[in-house]
């Protein structure tokens, strides 16, 4: 009852990292749905330097023309996963078409690779442009060291396993531990932001011919322009499993506080009652 | 960098899709006029910029090795092409065809596949990258095009090199569907752009663009013009077809195939 009077506004996120998270969200969205209409212009990733077909493609999206309606089927190594109806064979308008990602996962929703690559460039540049003030205004600022990167007890296998336990029960942290990110808010927010993001960058500079005149070592990092296209896709796919994860992780822990805070900066707060008594 | 919230994201992705059909709408009846698609186009001076800049006049394309060279090539876009000329061009084995190297040159000229093969010759294992995301690694022989230009001068007012094909992808009646490829004068002198007569030891095979095909090896398969018949200097790609500087940038695609 009395707790109703200790709970306190605190500063939880500059203008800074508000403004940049949500210019990131946007940019991500297009880049994801343009970046689909990319890969259907090609549904099939290889390994190595070179990949065209008659070569071994370990993941293809396509559709089984036999008697009846074309089926979808998503080749993953020797496995074919039937998918009819959201991979290889979709509807559009009414009508059933063949092709990889469906229109609504698209961008634009019809086959336009032009156009999909306008959308996705323009947007790649976005993102870098303000990844990059996101960095270097935090790296000045010490909010990368001070509080994205784990203490040495944080990440001590017991205090790990501890909160992984709390999570899966939704316990989240209440009071004072509120103040700061967890030990897995820590680790997934710099995985995504030093390693996953920067790796979408570089694997798309190595897809360009260009790039690769300025940057051959890149090809090299990555085992070739088809291993980059690769990683490429794989790391799109670990962005959108944590966004999933973030989007669930918000609404579980107090869905309007987060937003606030998002939005204004100011995150609320339970004080513990031992500090009143 | 906690907190968001998911009605807030959904709204940002379908504004995104919803902006996206919108300018798409425009730009199917005329791309160049939507006021949003000049914004989103922007991004492709930007990146021949920062890649011009970074790259610098002769960086070299990677170059590969006789055991990185892909078993089978994929064979892309115009297989054959279907006219007359090109028949009897064929027929001869190209005894009868010429290059024409004119527009903006000092002395124009015509050059047999015969005397092509007793100008210098550059040979190099490259991979070539298709804009859809397919890639293969091949071995070309050819004339650098900076020989071709030395040849023929160039008047002070050239700014690019038009490639002009034998193959029409489209059939139509003003002979817009006509393929046909431009790169500015640094591509054009850059060590690796050669006019390619051979592939991977043999003579280019009709499928890769016999008798001669562009290789400009820093951007993507489209600009790599294949059933070359004339190369045509000019100071400006605007009179030409759809005034983009070539067929699949007159049909939305960037002029600098760079990514």
């Amino acid at each position: 009852m009395k707790a109703e009077k200790n709970i306190v506004l605190v500063r939880r996120h500059s203008l800074v990292t508000r403004l940049t998270h949500w210019i990131n969200a946007a940019c991500l969205g297009v880049l994801l749905l343009s970046g689909l209409q990319i890969f259907n212009a090609w549904p099939n990733l290889y390994w190595g330097q070179y990949g065209a077909d008659g070569d071994h493609a370990f993941l293809s999206i396509g559709a089984l023309r036999g008697n009846g309606a074309p089926r979808g089927v998503l080749r993953l190594g020797d496995a074919a996963i039937p998918t009819t109806g959201v991979l290889g064979v979709s509807k559009l308008g009414g009508d059933t078409v063949e092709r990889a990602f469906p229109a609504w996962l698209t961008l634009p929703s019809f086959q336009d690779l032009a156009e999909g690559r306008r959308w996705h460039f323009f947007f790649a540049w976005c993102f870098v442009a303000n990844g990059a003030a996101y960095l270097l205004y935090h790296l000045f600022s010490g909010h990368l060291w001070r509080d994205l990167v784990p203490t040495r007890r944080e990440l001590a296998p017991a205090h790990l396993w501890h909160e992984i336990v709390a999570h899966a029960r939704l316990r989240f942290p209440q009071g004072e531990q509120a103040r700061h990110y967890n030990v897995l808010q820590k680790l997934s927010y710099l995985g995504v932001v030093a390693l996953l993001l920067p790796l979408m960058v570089l694997t798309g500079l190595t897809m360009s011919p260009g790039m690769n005149a300025v940057a051959p070592f890149l090809l090299d990092l990555f085992g070739g322009r088809q291993s980059a296209r690769a990683i490429h896709f794989i790391t799109a796919s670990l962005v959108v499993l944590f966004v999933l994860v973030h989007l669930a992780m918000v609404l579980l822990s107090g869905v309007w506080n987060n937003l606030r805070s998002m939005i204004t900066g100011r995150y609320a707060i339970r004080e513990s009652d031992i500090h009143h008594d | 960098m906690t907190d968001k919230h998911i009605t807030r994201r959904r709204f940002l992705l379908g504004g995104a899709l919803g902006a996206g059909a919108a300018a798409l709408g425009g730009c199917d009846l005329k791309r160049t006029d939507d006021a949003f698609g000049g914004v989103l186009r922007s991004a492709e001076s930007l990146t021949l910029g920062a890649q011009r800049r970074l790259q610098g006049k002769h960086t070299l394309a990677r170059e590969y090795t006789e055991a990185d060279i892909s078993p089978h090539f994929r064979v892309n876009g115009t297989s054959m092409p279907d006219s007359p000329i090109y028949a009897d061009l064929l027929g001869k084995r190209f005894v009868d065809w010429r290059l024409q190297v004119d527009g903006l040159v000092a002395r124009p000229m015509a050059f047999s596949l015969a005397a092509l093969k007793l100008m210098p010759a550059r040979t190099q294992i490259t991979r070539h990258d298709c804009v859809e995301g397919w890639s293969a690694i091949g071995k070309w022989t050819g004339v650098p095009l900076a020989e071709i230009l030395r040849a023929t001068g160039l008047l002070p007012a050239a700014r690019y090199a038009v490639f002009h094909c034998a193959d029409e992808l489209e059939t139509t009646l003003d002979g817009s569907g006509r393929y046909y490829e431009s790169i500015d004068l640094v591509d054009a002198f850059h060590p690796q752009t050669i006019l390619a007569y051979g592939m991977n030891g043999k003579d280019l095979g009709v499928g890769h663009g016999a008798p001669l095909r562009l290789r400009v090896e820093r951007q993507l398969g489209y600009k790599q013009a294949k059933y070359l018949m004339r190369i045509q200097l000019v100071d400006s790609l605007k009179d030409l077809w759809g005034g983009n500087g070539g067929y699949w940038e007159d049909r939305g695609y960037e002029w600098y195939a760079g990514i």
